[in-house]
């Protein structure tokens, strides 16, 4: 019997009901976002249980400790306001937790009720009970506005505007904000413009915060992450790329219209065009030379991928995760030659639809995408029960639909809770280009061992 | 740390000495030495607010409404109406296992969210709900739907109950609604009360059969985290027990309809279930008693007690029979285990009730408990149910309905009469007991309600104990000092742990936690801490 027994393959038009969603709500991404900050403490201005909620699934994701305050609402707050919890949360957050900065985020509840996070944080400041050196950040995350997208692209503007100036002495840096995606990439992020030479500012950055070692000792501010004084330093940069248009397109912007930092927004680095494009910009806005190395490493991937293409030629693969994660992937598919069949994300955005037609344009089939509210995975498995796929990406909720409908997973985007260890694997950059690879053809060939008769059971390749 | 300090008073001072005045004076009320057998148990502040700005282990209403008890019933659509991220959160999260059973009905591996949007919060989100339920049906055609609201369903004032009723009258099916908004309670604890009161209102009693058996029990505090309602189903339906309906794990509704037929109620987690077993007990005559199926002794004794319930020396004997059986499975293994964690330390910080049912493992193991204290308990669940008319009623647990029970005036049917009930209570079958976690801790032992991250931190450093056991969110705070954690909320893909086969499972597990090489890695060789033994060689 199948585990989602209940879906079939006759699609009724539903306006209301969400099953199996796509996306999850914005604090989740602001937290994850006030993270890659050095010496930070996310904060959740709500009831205690969208924290609770928050840090779990950062956990089960990352593997990794997350903590972070919570103002408690009660009833009462609710109705008068969550002022005086908050004033109270950041004395004791900075008393007992000693951070150097704190990022405020709202929750559903705080936002409905109107809850004013500059003035209460101005508030906080007056009476006393911000150390001398320390900082207050936030940001307004409403849930029922956006995703975890959203919520992530939000905390990276709070946390621009509250560290950004401009001394008017240009410092020759890059910036870069990666969007939403594993620490390893943003280390292979970083790894790439390290080879080309290029001083960058990089933030978020969580590498080394949610991929740390193991040491004996917890230590509730690691030592990496973005500083504040380096985050200081980005209007006096000489560009801004943000990887991923909903994750970071707002911080771009932000840099380039009050610090008059140039602003590149593209997708994220993920597959042999998009790293080129990623590594052409690095190029041509610092002036610097591809070296060697780096073309080394293109030269293996597409090594690999004349190696790899005739396993992937003509795959129909149906994929669900954010929107950043999802068109870069379908770039990808296409370039191995696959058939990106069935797309959702849960992030709406109009450019979604426009780059899924251009890049569907010359594949030969009726691929079907859907973004926003209704594209959920409960759609995404009815398409499947009509006309499967022979692979799956996206998060550990599509194992289930796996399973039922017989189709190879690879795991990819957030949350991954049943796996371990893709917090230290890129998926962006060549080398995350040859990982995926791998991990697609593994998944394949597996399946495909698996189904053999036992006649045509093959040794080699 | 060099001497590791036992006086409990002291200890404590060191945890709150560096918190603002305020949140040292309320913290200190929390935090307890353990009592011996037989002395006066003292009074602990529990279930009250969270400090804001301190890290707390706990969740909220909704998680312990929806995400907790109703959540394992597999043939209920549980409806989170609301933004997305609350009904996303609690989607499969627990673990609840579940067996879909003949009729195959099984909505567990689903998330439904009326996903509301701005225009939602602004206009109202009670249109939106109406079709969300609608659709529902068509889409699933389930035989009860029940709908959880979030915070700011709360905010805006949508009438879920008034949406539940209309719709439960046009559609024919059984809707039910709970105002389980985050901020009501101090806790999950809430939560609970919540959701357990409208399974009462809405479902328990709706249903007359005649059911099989001669032994009828329900299970009530039982959630089946890595399939504990399995092993102890097996074990039940071994001694001849018939279980009529558990509450909740691998539960349905059509259990709960009939709940009303059983002879006894057995409560395992009375923090989250005690309240039904009594108003079970006024409105339909059904005795309760508290067991325990964490732990092989546990077991036993819970069967026993269950067995001497009923008065048959049939079932008496078959119960004793199974016990030798399944007892001698477990003798081997710890025979086998325990040489090797004998003399170790635990610590338990977690739910209602947990912490205080897996201290009999580790007993089992030689193992000795620290400290120990719940994530949302009240204080019958430390002192003992003795203490409950003296437990003051603040504005949160007023904020909770107290459903007005009367005898049904059809289904009230006292299972024994009170000379019964008295002569068997003689006998040493307390109905209604429980003792709570303090007594018998012993002195030097901790207790401490609400734990929250800086005490944590704190107590290992002090006590560095060979295991802790507590949440996902905990979990890797503690593995990264070197002590490993084992999760009592969802057993870390591990379990089950109830009854004699998880008593196993678990020695197993606490085997492979305590005396695995990986914390002897930590420092690489030229990292090692004390003095250099070995003098660097020089060429
Ligand atoms: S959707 Fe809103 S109420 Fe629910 S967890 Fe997210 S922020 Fe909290
Ligand atoms: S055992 Fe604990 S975690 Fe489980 S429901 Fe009871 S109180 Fe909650």
């Amino acid at each position: 019997m199948a585990l989602l027994r209940h879906t079939t393959g006759e699609i009724k038009e539903r306006k209301a009901l969400t099953v199996n969603p796509a996306k999850t709500c914005q604090p989740v991404g602001a937290m994850y976002a006030a993270l890659g900050v050095k010496g930070c403490f996310p904060h959740s201005h709500g009831s205690q249980g969208c924290c609770a909620y928050h840090r779990s699934a950062l956990t089960r994701h990352y593997k990794e400790p997350v903590v972070a305050g919570t103002s408690s609402f009660t009833e009462g707050s609710s109705v008068f306001g969550g002022q005086s919890n908050l004033i109270t949360a950041i004395d004791n957050i900075f008393t007992l937790y000693d951070p150097e900065v704190i990022a405020i985020h709202t929750t559903c509840l705080s936002e409905t009720i109107g809850d004013d996070l500059m003035q209460i944080s101005q508030k906080a400041k007056d009476d006393g009970k911000v150390p001398a050196g320390k900082h207050i950040v936030y940001a307004s995350t409403p849930s029922y506005v956006g995703t975890h997208v959203t919520g992530y692209a939000n905390m990276v503007k709070g946390i621009l505007k509250g560290f950004v100036t401009k001394t008017g002495t240009p410092n020759g840096k890059i910036n870069i904000i990666p969007g939403f995606c594993e620490p390893s990439d943003m280390a292979e992020m970083r790894r790439l413009a390290d080879m080309m030479g290029i001083d960058i500012t990089m933030v978020p950055d969580t590498n080394g915060v949610l991929n740390g070692p193991m040491t004996g000792h917890y230590e509730m501010y690691p030592n990496a992450g973005a500083t504040p004084a380096e985050i200081a330093g980005m209007g006096d940069a000489k560009a801004t790329i943000g990887l991923g248009r909903w994750a970071t397109a707002d911080g771009v912007n932000f840099l380039d219209a009050e610090f008059k930092v140039p602003g590149h927004v593209m997708g994220l680095p993920i597959g042999l065009k998009a790293t080129d494009r990623y590594v052409d910009l690095l190029r041509k806005l610092s002036g610097k030379t591809v070296p060697d190395s780096i073309n080394f490493e293109r030269g293996q991937v597409v090594d690999l991928l004349s190696d790899y293409s005739q396993y992937f030629y003509g795959k129909k693969v149906a994929m669900a995760g954010d929107p950043d994660q999802v068109l870069a992937l379908v770039e990808f598919c296409i370039t191995l030659g696959m058939i990106p069949a069935y797309t959702v994300t849960g992030t709406a955005g109009k450019y979604f639809d426009e780059r899924m037609t251009e890049l569907l344009k010359d594949v030969p089939y009726d691929c079907k995408f859907k973004c926003g509210g209704e594209a959920d995975m409960y759609l995404l498995h009815q398409w499947i029960k009509n006309d499967p796929v022979d692979l799956l990406i996206g998060n550990t909720y599509l194992k289930y639909v796996a399973r039922d409908e017989d189709i190879p997973l690879v795991r990819h985007g957030f949350p991954i809770l049943d796996r371990v260890g893709h917090q230290y694997f890129p998926s962006v950059g060549y080398s995350g280009a040859m990982r995926l690879m791998e991990k697609f053809l593994e998944a394949l060939l597996d399946r495909l061992d698996r189904d053999a008769p036992e006649t045509r059971f093959e040794l080699q390749l | 740390m060099s001497t590791k300090p036992t006086n409990v008073e002291e200890i404590k001072k060191e945890l709150i000495a560096k918190m603002p005045t305020k949140v040292a004076r309320k913290r200190a009320k929390s935090i307890l030495p353990g009592t011996e057998v037989g002395e006066p148990i003292p009074e602990i502040q529990s279930n009250v607010r969270t400090i804001p700005g301190i890290i707390t282990q706990r969740g909220c209403t909704y998680a312990g409404c929806k995400g907790v008890v109703l959540g394992p019933s597999r043939d209920i659509v549980n409806l989170t109406h609301g933004p997305i991220g609350c009904g996303f959160y609690s989607w499969l999260t627990r673990r609840n296992q579940t067996d879909a059973g003949p009729d195959g009905e099984n909505f567990i591996p689903y998330a439904f969210s009326t996903d509301m949007t701005e225009h939602d919060i602004v206009f109202g989100g009670e249109k939106k709900l109406r079709a969300a339920i609608q659709e529902a049906y068509d889409n699933f055609h389930p035989k009860a739907i029940s709908i959880f609201s979030t915070c700011p369903v709360g905010l805006i004032g949508d009438d879920i109950h008034a949406v539940a009723r209309t719709m439960q009258e046009e559609l024919g099916i059984t809707i039910f609604a709970n105002s389980c908004e985050g901020y009501k309670g101090v806790s999950q604890s809430a939560g609970h009360h919540i959701a357990n009161n409208q399974i009462m209102k809405h479902v328990i009693g709706t249903k007359d059969v005649e059911v099989e058996g001669k032994f009828k029990v329900n299970m009530l505090g039982e959630y089946n985290i890595g399939g504990d309602a399995f092993e102890i189903e097996r074990i039940l339906e071994k001694c001849g027990f018939t279980l009529v309906a558990t509450f909740s794990g691998n539960s349905t509704v059509e259990d709960f309809r009939i709940a009303h037929a059983a002879d006894l109620n057995t409560v395992m987690c009375h923090r989250s279930l005690n309240y039904v077993a009594e108003m079970m007990e006024t409105k339909y005559g059904i005795p309760w008693i508290k067991v325990n199926f964490i732990g092989a002794e546990a077991s036993a004794k819970s069967l026993r007690r269950m067995a001497a319930y009923f008065e048959d020396q049939e079932l008496i004997d078959r119960t004793e029979a199974v016990i030798a059986e399944e007892l001698e499975k477990v003798k081997t293994v710890v025979d086998e285990i325990k040489p090797r964690t004998d003399g170790k330390t635990a610590m338990l910080f977690v739910g209602g009730s947990r912490a205080h049912h897996y201290q009999e493992l580790f007993k089992e193991l030689g193992m000795k408990i620290l400290g120990a204290g719940y994530e949302f308990a009240h204080r019958d669940d430390y002192e003992g149910r003795h203490v409950l008319p003296t437990i003051k009623i603040d504005a949160d647990s007023r904020n909770i309905e107290e459903l007005e029970i009367h005898p049904d005036p059809e289904r009230f049917k006292p299972r024994k009469t009170e000379a019964e009930l008295a002569k068997l209570n003689e006998q040493g079958l307390d109905f209604k007991g429980y003792e709570g976690m303090i007594g018998g801790m012993g002195k030097d032992a901790m207790v401490i309600d609400d734990i929250n991250h800086y005490e944590t931190e704190k107590l290992l450093e002090i006590y560095k104990p060979d295991i802790f056991c507590a949440g996902i969110k905990e979990k890797y705070i503690v593995q990264k000092m070197g002590i490993p954690l084992k999760q009592l909320h969802n057993y870390d893909m591990g379990g089950p742990y109830a009854g004699f086969n998880g008593a196993i499972n678990w020695y197993r597990d606490i085997d492979r936690m305590v005396n695995t090489k990986v914390w002897n890695l930590i420092k690489a060789p030229w990292q090692a801490d004390g003095p250099e033994l070995e003098a660097t060689y020089v060429a």
